[in-house]
């Protein structure tokens, strides 16, 4: 190996760890907030890639205008639907008034609803990729709040076995939908950017460049967010002390919506970052994601600055593990676990949970 | 009345029986759902085309859907074997769900013809028989075509299953036959979000050609990084990646790849010298008028080579047995392994009691991709 292969390692593995990176944040956010060890992470970037390719895919010019609108729409609406179902129910249990039920299922509905007929309207009309990839994100989001409340909602008080045994349920149900939804085939988007730069033996694609900046630029809006808006200030009372932090008036169900939010939200980014780099299938977030969690094991689940330095730890030790014996390379990957989580219980001694 | 209605019931039942007995009951277990239902389902299409009589007997298609999954497809096996009393069984598609099936149906010594590659060891498939080609008689076909052009050294990129294993193996006897060496093997994973590692390490290893072991949509993504790293050799493919797919997503990078494949899906580009065109194109033909132009299938043509089998062995076997006996199945199994050179629209079948997958080498074709279409390589 020569200087020159392993810059182009070290930036292939640099280019993969920084969507890792993004992936071990929200992971570490949601740990951190709400207990729950989602695993379906990596589901939203399949989700995030493939609402794009079928909203670009060329379509048959006889296709029903149903088809031409992809299955996540319909699969969000329903969501909605079933959110909204769960307003009524609990506003008739406590006996609230009828206007402020009706007011919670409007609030639950309409962003869904405005967003499927936007999606509707776009679908057949052959707009700019900017343009969709933007609707992508803004479909994907809603997904976080909607699931956790569907989901882990009242159940967010029981312990972090029963949430991970959730996590589990929800990972099958999105992968088997995604299937529905997108086939069995992948897709690879184009790029963004279809720039080149040649650094001598480094061929720098401007998508490489998008994915680093789109990073960078999530990571210190997140550090901004916690260090100096009121909300993020929240978010992390609650991650420290969920009771005290309800007893200082914050709601710990709009802190885990909000979490989840933005974990769907920072999914769905990396989908589109990730798309035009290889193809994505409809299961191919889970392998993504677990690559996250590793790093944010990595930064024992609590740390933002270590979960990067660990997904980028996971990015390099791929891309040299493909060079060297690319026949273990998963097993290099996933086996890397195996040291930090000594090193981790050596370090702090372990307390039995429950 | 209640006597009245269970005797005539009974008299159905009896009469549904002994039909059922003159008739000759073929199951077909097929992936209708489920992640290979893009396989199943048009072989089923295929099978709306199957003859309603072969010799005077009337022929009962009984088709179940095995849902992608292993565990369903063995529940439907024993089904067709005790409640339909079959005497053949088509199926599945998929290679995992067909060895699942394998030991059910060797078990009740039911004749199984699977329409997936599936490996199980020499001296335990006494019953199974295979329609797709081996990756011997592809990887044949494939190195004779390297030889021609001049090709001495060879990277191997593949999968790191068992498709990629069985090629590895097949590419290094055919290598070893012909002449090339084989200087790198790498492998990846279709959830691979990067393989420029291994193309990295392949191209510095500067081989006359590549070939990429993959499937579908998976198999454009390692040609791409191959491509990116400069690579200027041929880059050659394997007949699962035989698909539009492959196209649409390599885009022009996969532009000159030769890929292997059956020659049922170029029936018409064949030469006229080819044994297996007037097939072809019969199935091509009659295919597409029921389905529409551009929609023939690899597995749609093993269906169609289902009912050539069938047409072959049937009338043999009625000599020996009557349907639904036991002496009729072990006669249509024997049928198989005697029944010689057949012409397919895959390609041309010798089954015999050694080798229960049968293609000859006259089978694969090479194919290239030009303008974003497979056309035969000359």
């Amino acid at each position: 190996m020569d200087f020159s292969i392993a810059s182009i390692l070290a930036l292939d593995g640099l280019t993969n760890g920084a969507v890792y990176a993004l992936l071990a944040l929200a992971t570490v956010l949601l740990f951190a907030v709400t207990r729950v060890i989602f695993i379906p992470q990596g589901e939203f970037v399949a989700f995030g890639a493939l609402t794009l390719a079928l909203f670009i895919a060329p379509k048959l010019p006889d296709t029903p205008w149903y088809k031409q609108v992809p299955g996540t729409v319909w699969f969000l609406l329903a969501l909605a639907v079933l959110a909204a179902l769960g307003d009524l129910v609990n506003g008739i249990r406590q006996r609230r008034s009828g206007k402020r039920i009706a007011k919670a299922v409007t609030k639950t509905l309409a962003l869904p609803v405005v967003l499927a007929l936007v999606s509707f309207w776009a679908a057949p009309r052959g707009l700019p990729v900017a343009f969709y990839a933007a609707l992508t994100l803004a479909l994907v989001t809603p997904f976080g709040n909607l699931i956790y409340r569907l989901a882990y909602e009242s159940l967010a008080d029981a312990s972090v076995l029963v949430l991970l045994i959730v996590s589990v349920g929800v990972h099958f149900a999105l992968v088997g939908l995604g299937l529905f939804f997108f086939g069995a085939e992948g897709f690879r988007n184009p790029s963004f950017w279809e720039q080149r730069f040649n650094l001598g033996a480094l061929s720098l694609t401007g998508q490489t460049l998008i994915i680093f900046l789109a990073s960078i630029a999530l990571i210190v809006l997140l550090y901004l967010f916690f260090e100096r808006t009121l909300t993020g200030k929240a978010l992390r009372a609650t991650a420290v002390n969920r009771t005290g932090a309800r007893l200082q008036g914050i709601s710990s169900n709009g802190a885990g919506r909000l979490a989840f939010t933005m974990a769907a939200f920072i999914g769905a980014l990396s989908g589109l970052l990730i798309g035009p780099t290889t193809t994505i299938f409809y299961d191919s977030g889970f392998i993504i994601g677990l690559k996250g969690f590793v790093a944010a094991v990595f930064a024992g689940l609590s740390s933002y600055p270590l979960a990067l330095v660990g997904a980028l730890g996971v990015g390099l030790l791929e891309s040299f593990g493909s060079f060297w014996a690319s026949s273990f390379k998963e097993v290099i990957v996933f086996g890397s676990i195996l040291p930090v989580l000594l090193w981790r219980s050596l370090r702090d001694p372990h307390v039995e949970e429950h | 009345m209640k006597l009245v209605r269970t005797l005539i019931a009974a008299a159905v039942a009896l009469t549904a029986a002994t039909a059922a007995l003159a008739d000759i009951n073929v199951g077909v277990v097929l992936s209708l759902t489920g992640p290979g239902s893009g396989l199943g389902i048009p072989m089923q299409k295929q099978l709306a085309l199957f003859p309603k009589t072969i010799a005077g007997e009337k022929v009962n298609l009984i088709i179940l859907d095995d849902a992608s999954d292993p565990g369903k497809g063995v529940s439907d096996t024993r089904r067709l074997i005790t409640e339909d009393k079959v005497d053949v069984i088509l199926g599945s598609c998929l290679t995992p769900v067909a060895a699942a099936m394998a030991p059910v149906a060797a078990e009740s010594k039911v004749l199984q013809i699977a329409a997936s590659p599936v490996g199980v060891p020499p001296g335990q498939d006494q019953w199974l028989f295979r329609l797709p080609q081996g990756n011997d008689v592809m990887a044949h076909a494939m190195f004779q075509h390297m030889k021609k052009q001049g090709v001495k050294t060879v990277g191997f990129l593949g999968y790191t299953d068992a498709y990629g294993e069985l090629w590895l193996k097949a590419a290094e006897a055919e290598a070893a036959k012909n002449g090339i060496k084989i200087v790198g093997v790498e492998r990846f994973a279709r959830t691979d979000t990067s393989v420029t590692p291994q193309a990295l390490k392949l191209t510095s290893a500067n081989p006359d050609a590549m070939l990429v072991v993959a499937s579908g949509s998976g198999a454009a993504m390692p040609e791409k990084a191959i491509v990116e790293r400069g690579f200027k050799g041929k880059i050659y493919q394997t007949h699962a990646a035989a698909t539009p797919d492959l196209v649409r997503i390599g885009g022009k990078d996969v532009e000159g790849t030769f890929v292997v494949s059956g020659p049922a899906v170029v029936a018409d580009q064949l030469p006229d010298s080819h044994p297996s065109k007037k097939a072809s194109i019969d199935f091509v033909t009659n295919y597409e008028k029921a389905n529409g132009p551009g929609s023939r299938n690899q597995f749609a043509g093993h269906s169609y080579d289902f009912a050539i089998t069938m047409e072959k062995i049937v009338p043999v076997a009625l000599k020996k047995g009557k349907p639904g006996t036991p002496e009729f199945r072990s006669a249509m199994r024997d049928a198989m392994e005697t029944m010689g050179r057949t012409v397919f629209a895959h390609g041309v079948m010798n089954w015999t009691k050694e080798d229960h997958w049968g293609y000859t080498n006259e089978t694969g074709v090479m194919l290239v991709v030009k303008d974003g279409k497979f056309v035969v390589a000359q």
